[in-house]
This record gives C-alpha cells, sequence and structure tokens, in this order.
C-alpha cells in the first residue's frame, strides 16, 4: 500500500512548476499520438500512397510532355515539388486528428485535468512532425529507386529534406487553427484540405511559374510554397538557392508564430 | 477488494459544501442555458442533477470542471474559486463526460497511465495506480487490449477509472449510463454504488429519473436553465402524496370499494382518491405501507384479493408534476449547445 499512499500530493497545485513541466506535457500528449502510430497503419499507408501515385502520374503521364528549363531530367525537378506538396499536404491531418479528439471527448478530458492546455495542441503537431519525416524518409527511398538523386551531394540534400520538413511543421498549425475552429471532423477534413490545392499548385512545384499566364505568374512567384520547393529545390541539385533558403526559415517562422497563436488563443477561448 | 480511490473525508471537512453553485449563468447567443442554477453538494454525498435534454446539466458541470466560463454567479470546488484558480480545481476534480473519452488507440493500461503521468506522477506510481484501478473496475483481463475493441459499458468503466485516478476530491459524472444497454446500466450503477460507499462526493447528471432515485442524497431537478425543485429524493415523492394500493378482487367476491377501504382502516388516507379501472381498485394509502400488511387487513375483513401491489410515485410522476412535459418529450437544444 505504499505505492498508493506515495501516489497522492504529486499533483502541482499551481500552474507551472516551469518549463520542465510543460515539456512533459507536450512530451505526453505527443507520446499518446505516437504510441498509436504504428498500431494504425492504415493512415500511414494512406498518407505514402498519395505521394507515391502522384510520383507515378507525373512522371510518366506528364513527363514526357512537361519540359522545364535547365533540366534536362524532369525528375530532378519533379521530386522536390512532390515531396514538398506531399509534406504539406500530410499537416492537414493535425487539424483532422484535433477535431475527431475534440468530437470524441477527449479534448475536454486533456482540459479538465492540470496540465498547460498548450500540451493538446502542441503534442498533436510535434507528433504529426514525427510522421511526417517518416513519411519522408519512405519517398525518398522510393525517389531513389526511380532515379532521383542528390545531386548537390548528401549534406544538402539532408539540409533540403530538413527545411521542408520545418516549413511543413509550420502548415500543421494552419491545420491546427482548422481543426479546432470547424464544428466536425468531416468539416475538418474538407476545410484543412480544400486549400492547399491552390497553394502547392499555383507554384513552381510541377510546372515552371514562367509558362503560366501573366496575371497568375506573380501570385504563384510570391507563394511561400513556391519559395520553399525552389530552395529544397536548389540545394537537392547542387545550384545556388539564393535567398530562398532564408526566406523558407522565415515564413516557416513566421508561419509557427502567427497561427500557434491564433489556434492556443482560440483554444484557451473554449473556457469563454 | 475494492481499493480505495478517492480522497477519505476528514472531519475537518465534514458538512462543508465541497462543491458550490451560486446563481450561475450562461447564454449561448440567443439561448438562456443557464438562468441562476444554485447547489450545494456535501462531502460524501452524491448529487443528482435531473432534467431532460436542454435543461443545462451539462453546462452547470462545464463550468464547474473550468471547461467553460459562467456569463454570472460563482462557483467553488473545496472552497475554491473555478474561474480564479482552475488549476487548483483541476487538480482536484474528476470528470466523466458524456462521451466516453478514452483514447481508443491505446490500451486500457495505458489511458490510465497516461493521465497518472499528466498528474505528474513518477512511470512506477502510474504503472501501480493503473493496475489498481484496472481490477478494481473488473478490466483486469481488458487491461491490455486496445480500447477500440472494447463494449459500451467498459469504456465508460475505463473513462470512470481515467478519472479516478488521482483521487480526486469531487467525482463528476455527467450522464454516465446514456447509451448503455440495460445490463451495462446495472453494472455502472453498482460501480457507482461502490463509489459512493467509499465517500466520493459526487456529481450526477441524468435525465433517467429511476438512476437519481437510486443514486443520488439529494436531487436538484433543472427544467430550462433553473432549478424547479430540490431535496431527497423521498422527499420529491412524498410531495407527491403518498403510496397507492391496487387491489384487484375476485370477480366472484361480491365486495366493491367501499368494503376494502372499511378493511383498511387506518392504513387508507381519508381524503385520498378512490380509483378504480379494469377491475382494479386504487387507494391511497399511508406512506410506508407494506404489501403484506394489506393483505393481512384484507383476510381479516374475509376479502378474497387475486393481486395486491402497492405502488410507489416515481420521480418521473414527480417530473411531470413539476414541468408538466415528461423528462424524455424535450429532446432538444443540448446538442446545439456544445
Amino acid at each position: 500500500m505504499t505505492a498508493v499512499l506515495e501516489t497522492q500530493a504529486v499533483t502541482a497545485e499551481e500552474p507551472g512548476g516551469g518549463a520542465k513541466w510543460m515539456l512533459r506535457d507536450w512530451r505526453n500528449e505527443a507520446g499518446r499520438h505516437l504510441r498509436a502510430m504504428p498500431r494504425n497503419l492504415d493512415i500511414l499507408i494512406f498518407a505514402l500512397m498519395q505521394p507515391i501515385m502522384f510520383v507515378l502520374l507525373f512522371k510518366f503521364v506528364f513527363g514526357g510532355s512537361i519540359s522545364v528549363p535547365g533540366y534536362d531530367n524532369y525528375d530532378q525537378y519533379l521530386m522536390p515539388g512532390i515531396f514538398a506538396q506531399t509534406v504539406v499536404f500530410n499537416s492537414s491531418f493535425t487539424g483532422v486528428g484535433l477535431a475527431e479528439d475534440m468530437s470524441k471527448g477527449f479534448v475536454d478530458r486533456l482540459r479538465s485535468l492540470p496540465i498547460f492546455q498548450s500540451a493538446v495542441l502542441v503534442g498533436r503537431t510535434l507528433s504529426d512532425f514525427v510522421r511526417n519525416c517518416l513519411t519522408f524518409l519512405v519517398m525518398l527511398a522510393v525517389s531513389f529507386a526511380l532515379g532521383f538523386r542528390f545531386e548537390g551531394g548528401v549534406w544538402r540534400g539532408v539540409a533540403a529534406t530538413l527545411l521542408l520538413l520545418a516549413f511543413s511543421y509550420s502548415f500543421g498549425w494552419i491545420s491546427a487553427l482548422i481543426g479546432i475552429s470547424v464544428k466536425s471532423v468531416e468539416a475538418a477534413n474538407s476545410a484543412g484540405f480544400i486549400w492547399m490545392f491552390p497553394v502547392t499548385f499555383i507554384s513552381s512545384a510541377f510546372v515552371s511559374t514562367e509558362t503560366m499566364p501573366d496575371w497568375l505568374q506573380p501570385i504563384a512567384d510570391a507563394n511561400p510554397f513556391t519559395i520553399a520547393t525552389n530552395a529544397a529545390r536548389a540545394l537537392y541539385n547542387g545550384q545556388d538557392p539564393g535567398n530562398d533558403v532564408w526566406l523558407t526559415l522565415a515564413w516557416a517562422v513566421g508561419i509557427t508564430a502567427g497561427f500557434s497563436y491564433l489556434a492556443l488563443r482560440k483554444f484557451n477561448s473554449f473556457s469563454r | 477488494m475494492f481499493v480505495t480511490f478517492v480522497e477519505q473525508t476528514s472531519l475537518r471537512e465534514f458538512h462543508m459544501p465541497v462543491v458550490r453553485a451560486e446563481g450561475l449563468q450562461k447564454r449561448f447567443g440567443e439561448v438562456k442555458a443557464l438562468c441562476g442554477v444554485d447547489f450545494e453538494v456535501e462531502a460524501g454525498t452524491v448529487l443528482g442533477v435531473l432534467g431532460p435534454n436542454g435543461a443545462g446539466k451539462t453546462t452547470s458541470v462545464r463550468i464547474l470542471t473550468t471547461l467553460l466560463r459562467p456569463d454570472g454567479g460563482r462557483a467553488f470546488i473545496d472552497g475554491i474559486d473555478v474561474t480564479e484558480k482552475p488549476w487548483r480545481v483541476r487538480a482536484r476534480i474528476g470528470l466523466t463526460g458524456q462521451y466516453a473519452a478514452v483514447d481508443e488507440r491505446l490500451t486500457a493500461r495505458e489511458n490510465l497511465e497516461l493521465v497518472g503521468r499528466f498528474f505528474r506522477m513518477s512511470k512506477g506510481t502510474a504503472k501501480v495506480r493503473a493496475g489498481e484501478l484496472l481490477s478494481g473496475l473488473d478490466l483486469d483481463d481488458a487491461g491490455d487490449r486496445v480500447v477500440k475493441g472494447f463494449s459500451g459499458g467498459m469504456r465508460r468503466r475505463l473513462d470512470i477509472a481515467m478519472s479516478l485516478v488521482a483521487r480526486p476530491k469531487v467525482l463528476f459524472l455527467d450522464e454516465p449510463t446514456t447509451g448503455l444497454d440495460p445490463r451495462s446500466r446495472l453494472g455502472m450503477w453498482d460501480l457507482i454504488d461502490a463509489l459512493v460507499a467509499q465517500g466520493t462526493t459526487t456529481v450526477l447528471t441524468t435525465q433517467y429519473l429511476e438512476e437519481a432515485d437510486r443514486l443520488a442524497d439529494h436531487v436538484v431537478v433543472v427544467d430550462r436553465g433553473s432549478v424547479i425543485a430540490r431535496g431527497k429524493p423521498a422527499e420529491l415523492k412524498a410531495d407527491l402524496g403518498g403510496d397507492r394500493v391496487y387491489v384487484t378482487l375476485a370477480p366472484d367476491a361480491g365486495r366493491h370499494v367501499g368494503d376494502v377501504i372499511t378493511a383498511l382502516g387506518e392504513l387508507a388516507v381519508p381524503s385520498g382518491r378512490i380509483e378504480t379501472a379494469d377491475g382494479e381498485l386504487n387507494v391511497a394509502v399511508r406512506s410506508g405501507t407494506t404489501t403484506p400488511q394489506v393483505v393481512h387487513a384484507l383476510d381479516a375483513a374475509g376479502i378474497a384479493a387475486l393481486d395486491v401491489r402497492i405502488e410507489r410515485p416515481t420521480l418521473d410522476d414527480v417530473f411531470l408534476e413539476l414541468t408538466g412535459h415528461s423528462a424524455s418529450d424535450n429532446d432538444d437544444m443540448e446538442g446545439a449547445v456544445r
């Protein structure tokens, strides 16, 4: 029975106990999702099927008629675009997962515990980030099998990969805001996904923006998704990315800061 | 055997309300969900918050459990204001909401350990506590199974177990048996009985009058955001005017109502209405009259009865009397007011 008595009085009386406990709350909540991940392989598999399908479609269906200035091999142009699109698409799972936890009452359970409330959102975005890393590894393997190479060397390839992952993490916060703002899981699913089509297609992901109509081209060029794709593409192919790497990081930090603020504010407003 | 799940009530706290709601008001857009709800719960007792869907039960619970801020009024748990020190309140409560809030991708044990870790238990302590709760709530065999395959009843048990991890001072059960089949409902009642026997201070919302009757020490009846009656279940029922005895006479008995009333003597309530329907006499009797007493009285008077039964008013009758509508014919709003 001693162990039973020990369980008393462990609870914090006050918010805080400091950053150490906040990090632990985040880790516990992220751990909840990560633990469940291998048991829901279906989600992981579907998350992977879409990029593989896109790789094959663009390579074999469009590849023959798409030529991009400066690239002899469309694959080297296409793959970074697919990588970028996939990790950004995957960030929509964050909102869906949150909406699911809300509709099932689990978020209420968490909110009634003496924990840092931010754990609900941070834990989810972190665990989804880990899943995105795994997805990326599988995508890289598939693309290598199809002939894609890190033309700029291993380290630039790794840097490009990390850059895209950081960029996608920031999109996870947009998705989180959507997920906790809509009324149902279905709405989170469609609202979280639909805007990603224009964002990822009005970009340099699949074609050069120079082929687009005059009115569209500036939009595509200003699209942060274009900047991120260009930065990663340059690094993968050993070209000079110019300012794109720093611009991408700035976008990632800016979106994360802005949308995490909005999402946390929205989340805290539930108790009003 | 049942291990202890809760803080034992110390003498110091005895008779001090552990839960207090003072004039709670809440409005959702145009809908006034709460228009000044008051109640108190003393340590070691069970308060049944009874009312139809949309009455404001869940809104009250959400305010008391820090999930929602009231527009007006105040609420205290263990003397702590829920809006001023929500963290402290959260450290003292366990909430089992309307939906079984369990992570169905994890095992029962993992769910419990997770809550323990959130309460800052060490890994070892969280493990021990999870084990205690699993065996205490008859989930031993299912402990290492993924919750997805659990029945509705098992999910609810796990949900309650998760609310008990940190030995809460107050347990909130928001419609704990809604959606359960009758057998699981009985199981849930036994579980709640056992928790109550340990002195768990409990706030229980329900739309089942039978449930409040069976489990609660005190009941507040809520309708359209206001408390319309309060008291012990027995008192509420007594207000409706006592028990009634139904007697079916043998067809050839050649006796009638007057004979039965005479035979019952002091047992009958003088002013009580006498009703007959389908050959069955219906007479108001003193509260607490037993069937053997009635049978004995009829026997002594030589009246042959085929059947004798006593009915006591249910809370359903109370509800009908108070609101003019039954507890179940009012299925709106609460869903919209999530």
